[in-house]
């Protein structure tokens, strides 16, 4: 018997607003501690909520551009329990009327995953455990910074069939809301978040079964990994009659092992009930068009543009989607250097390992794009060799800088005077009697030993072709 | 008795310093609190040094604001930048909070001299006065009797005459019903009328803020100064506020009065009280009124959806109250929820604990559907009986409380012998509407309030009616409080 797995996504996304969802406290990653905080992210006594507009709309338009249903008619719920890290101990949320329903992400192989709702929320304070685990320290400070940020939360239909569609969800996902400019969606700095529901069913059933929720996964890489190794675990159980408890497991990543966080038992009653703080929402139809106009080519239809206009391969068209920012980043280098397969090649290839080793994203890097289309030129041109070209590459991504500058700068311009190449290619000849005799004999590989020896001569600079042409007209 | 109006008036035309009036204010305080213990914190170097402020700026010949030198006392449930602020309750014993309510700034603006914070019931709840985890405060018409509450303090020190002016808050009548038990005035604006920002929260959707004085005027003035929209509470509404003192009427030619078949009914049973009322009523039509038998079928519905409506959203709003940031918290051994366990059962108060079980059972899934809404569907089966009536009259008279003070002790042993202090007052607060009390006289010689009430934003036309029968019965100039200035 076969088990194939169904998964189901809650994606936590932290919008870049400005300020918090309810009051005025700056949205920042990384400030200080308790440094953006006010006495309504606090939930100081007499404190209420105010609704930052700019959060519904970043979520309006994520609900639109993944064409999800806006809601005529929202609220906000208080969601009640207790936690050190939730300062009112109730978190203002949605329950039955979220902002979206419906909608999906298309992932990359045509499978279409279906969303089932988007809905608004404030995100809590940071538990920091002096000691760095709960289970380890004594004493637990907690940040409220981040207490209040608005929250998008996506929930997936479970339409997911394995571990890597789940991780190219991920990225679809990601790919939308950095287009449409509503958050920074890194993992790494918690403003994307996902746990994820699992259940196994025989091979071709239509009945779901009994889900787990898991917890915890850190990175794409994780979610791949947790995702296959509680697939694994729920088969064993089934393989071995063992029932298959629902419940919260976390994901340890250390061990490489889910474990169990809360059993049914201990489920929550949360007591959701209307926040009388806040009124309803109702979002008018020509504010939403306004908001669909808005809205930039989303990544899908950008990758189908580099395809037939641009004529990239499939898989470049999908890495150079994968942010707005690396999108705009190709289309000004294509236009700068004339050449899209050119500068496909050089930013998946030389231009990525560059930035990887530098710890650098196309962001952050001050090379700009004309300057990287302007060394693609500089090589088309014969300006420069290939090699010479991936020095200056190098040096631009890390202080940026004019191609032709560098080039200068460092002698690196390549020589195609013939009279000048004439004089190495004559010397060369003269210094490797045996390898000339062994081309004239028929040994064709002779001719590269004594291409290697002119280029090393030429310190790199010589034109190969030049080269070439001259040392066949020399040897006969 | 000394007005606010007069007071502000006589410091306007330099008659007075503000100086002045507010030592006489505190030299009061000295004499009465001793007995009447209304005031949890008095501020004596506060008020002085606004006041001297005052004189100053006056004698400069600077603008001051509408309510300049008048002394105020403010209930302790609002938040005051800087001092203790306890809301009646042991958890906030020592809190300091770091802002001022909204209304607190728009009366500091206005130049009123704060003089002290009021005792009330812990959170809001109760209507005595006797649940303040601190003392009881005492009626100052009679001291074995209760000011009422929840918002006692305030009605006390005002019924003492020690000052004229009061902020309390009403949620299900705790302006009203003091307002009419300590022979003052007392008035519940319209829900959304005046901000809720620093207000400490009892029930969102209920809870208001609202003027408790010496006269009809008064509590004009002091309404045009406190109401108004504030973007720091989402629930406020953007309406302009009226001149309500320009509003003010003395006669009352054309009015219709409804007069609500079932109150009516309920107090029947009394003939002093019923008397009482009986002449309020014909009062208004000397005025030139004309009486209109109204009916309000779902009032009595009014305990039990307020009983259910009122503690779901406390306990919601009670659950901040955890020692973690603020407050008082009660350390210890094991874990952070042992420390919230141990913090919220020394803190709080039994009737605060009543209302946040009672309220989080109304929520709990498989009861929600039960009890929550269904107490929500009846609410707006209320609001809309006082729509139907106010197609067929102006305002609605009706008694504020069904008894006059009744003694301290009385009524602790039965919560629900105490909620039915709040049987004429909870439908209006349910509603929305805006309702008042003003003294109808005495029974047993202790004082009665008339609840007057009209439809949403009318405050205008509420106050109007009231200062017209005010100023023709002028019961609270007939006597002296046992206790306070003058007496």
């Amino acid at each position: 018997m076969t088990y194939e797995p169904v998964i189901g996504l809650e994606v936590h996304v932290e919008l870049s607003t400005q300020s918090k969802m309810f009051c005025g406290c700056r949205n920042e990653f990384g400030a200080p501690p308790n440094t953006h905080t006010c006495p309504v992210c606090l939930g100081m006594p007499g404190s209420l909520p105010v609704i930052n507009a700019r959060a519904v709309e970043y979520l309006c338009k994520a609900g639109l551009a993944l064409g999800c249903t806006v809601a005529p008619f929202s609220k906000f719920d208080r969601k009640n329990y207790f936690y050190p890290d939730m300062p009112k101990n109730y978190q203002i949320s949605q329950y039955d009327m979220p902002l979206t329903t419906g909608g999906g992400v298309e992932l990359q192989s045509g499978k279409f995953v279906r969303l089932n709702r988007i809905h608004l929320e404030e995100d809590t304070g940071k538990n920091v455990h002096a000691g760095g685990h709960m289970t380890q320290s004594d004493a637990t400070l907690i940040d409220y910074n981040r207490a209040g940020v608005p929250l998008m939360e996506v929930v997936s239909e479970p339409d997911l069939s394995s571990p890597q569609e789940a991780e190219e969800y991920l990225a679809g996902l990601k790919a939308v809301l950095s287009f449409i400019g509503v958050s920074d969606v890194k993992m790494h700095e918690g403003s994307l978040r996902c746990d994820a529901n699992v259940s196994i069913r025989p091979a071709g059933s239509e009945t779901l079964g009994t889900k787990t929720e898991i917890k915890n996964m850190n990175s794409f890489k994780s979610v791949v990994t947790a995702l296959e190794h509680e697939i694994e675990r729920q088969r064993e159980c089934m393989r071995s009659g063992e029932r298959i408890v629902q419940e919260t497991r976390g994901w340890d990543e250390e061990r490489g092992l889910t474990y169990s966080m809360r059993s049914k038992e201990q489920a929550h009653d949360y007591r959701y009930f209307p926040d009388p703080d806040l009124v309803p929402l109702s979002l008018d139809k020509t504010v939403l068009d306004r908001w669909q106009a808005q809205l930039p080519e989303l990544p899908a239809k950008r990758r189908k543009r580099f395809i037939e206009t641009y004529g990239l391969p499939p898989y470049d068209a999908g890495v150079l989607t994968d942010t707005r920012e690396d999108a705009d980043y190709f289309e000004a280098v294509a236009a700068a250097s004339g050449d899209p397969k050119q500068a496909s090649n050089w930013l998946m290839s030389e231009v990525r390992k560059s930035l990887e080793v530098k710890g650098m994203t196309l962001s952050t890097t001050p090379m700009k794009p004309e300057q990287l289309g302007e060394l693609i030129l500089m090589v088309k041109k014969g300006e420069i060799t290939g090699k010479a070209a991936k020095e200056v590459c190098n040096v631009m991504v890390e202080n940026g800088g004019d191609p032709k500058a560098i080039v200068a700068e460092r002698g690196l311009a390549q020589v195609s005077d013939a009279s000048v190449i004439a004089a190495i290619v004559d010397k060369v000849i003269a210094a490797q009697p045996d390898s000339v005799s062994a081309y004239r004999g028929g040994k064709a590989k002779a001719l590269d030993f004594l291409v290697g020896q002119i280029m090393r001569e030429s310190r790199g600079k010589a034109n190969i072709d030049v080269v070439k042409g001259l040392l066949k007209e020399r040897l006969g | 008795m000394e007005t606010g109006h007069e007071i502000r008036d006589a410091i306007a035309r330099k008659e007075r310093s503000a100086e002045e009036v507010v030592k006489k204010s505190l030299a009061a305080l000295d004499s009465v609190e001793p007995t009447l213990k209304a005031y949890i914190t008095i501020l004596p170097e506060r008020a002085l040094a606004k006041a001297r402020d005052v004189d100053a700026r006056i004698a400069r010949g600077e603008p001051v604001g509408q309510l300049a030198g008048v002394p105020i006392a403010i209930k302790d449930l609002f938040c005051l930048k800087g001092e203790i602020t306890t809301c009646g309750s042991k958890i906030l014993a020592n809190f300091r909070p770091p802002y001022s309510a909204t209304v607190v700034e728009r009366i500091e603006s206005a130049d009123a001299v704060i003089v002290g914070k009021t005792n009330m019931d812990e959170f809001a709840m109760g209507s005595s006065c006797e649940n303040s985890a601190f003392f009881p405060t005492r009626n100052p018409w009679d001291l074995e009797a209760v000011p009422g509450g929840s918002s006692g303090g305030s009605a006390a020190t005002v019924g003492s005459h020690a000052v004229a002016m009061a902020l309390g808050t009403d949620t299900g009548g705790s302006i009203r019903e003091p307002a009419s038990f300590c022979n003052i005035v007392g008035v519940k604006p319209t829900y959304g009328r005046v901000s809720r920002y620093g207000m400490i929260a009892f029930a969102s959707s209920l809870d208001q803020a609202g003027p408790m004085t010496a006269d009809v005027r008064d509590g004009a003035i002091l309404l045009e100064a406190i109401a108004g929209h504030d973007p720091m509470d989402s629930t406020s509404v953007d309406v302009p506020v009226p001149r309500y003192s320009e509003q003010l009427q003395s006669d009352l030619k054309g009015l219709r009065v409804g007069i609500v078949r079932e109150f009516e009914e309920s107090i029947s049973g009394d003939a002093k009280i019923a008397s009482l009322y009986k002449d309020a009523y014909k009062d208004l039509v000397s005025l030139g009124a004309r009486l209109v038998d109204v009916s309000l079928p779902h009032a009595k519905y009014g305990l039990a959806t307020y009983y259910l409506i009122a503690p779901a959203e406390c306990s919601s709003n009670l659950a901040r109250y955890d020692g973690v940031r603020y407050g008082v918290r009660v350390d210890g051994d094991s874990d952070v929820f042992a420390m919230f366990e141990r913090t919220r059962a020394a803190g709080f108060g039994a009737e605060v604990k009543r209302r946040i079980i009672l309220g989080t059972y109304a929520l709990c899934s498989g009861y929600y559907d039960a009890y929550y809404v269904r107490a929500q569907k009846v609410r707006t089966l209320m609001k809309k009986d006082f729509d139907d009536a106010f197609a067929a009259c102006d305002v609605i008279a009706c008694p504020a409380v069904s008894c006059p003070p009744f003694e301290l002790g009385a009524k602790t042993q039965d919560p629900v012998a105490m909620y039915l202090m709040d049987y004429f007052t909870i439908p209006m607060s349910l509603a929305g509407i805006p309702a008042m009390s003003v003294p109808a006289g005495y029974v047993n010689d202790l004082p009665m309030g008339l609840q007057l009430c009209a439809p949403v934003f009318e405050e205008g036309r509420m106050l109007g009616v009231a200062h017209a029968y005010e100023q023709a019965t002028k019961h609270a100039w007939k006597r002296q409080p046992l206790v306070g200035a003058g007496a």
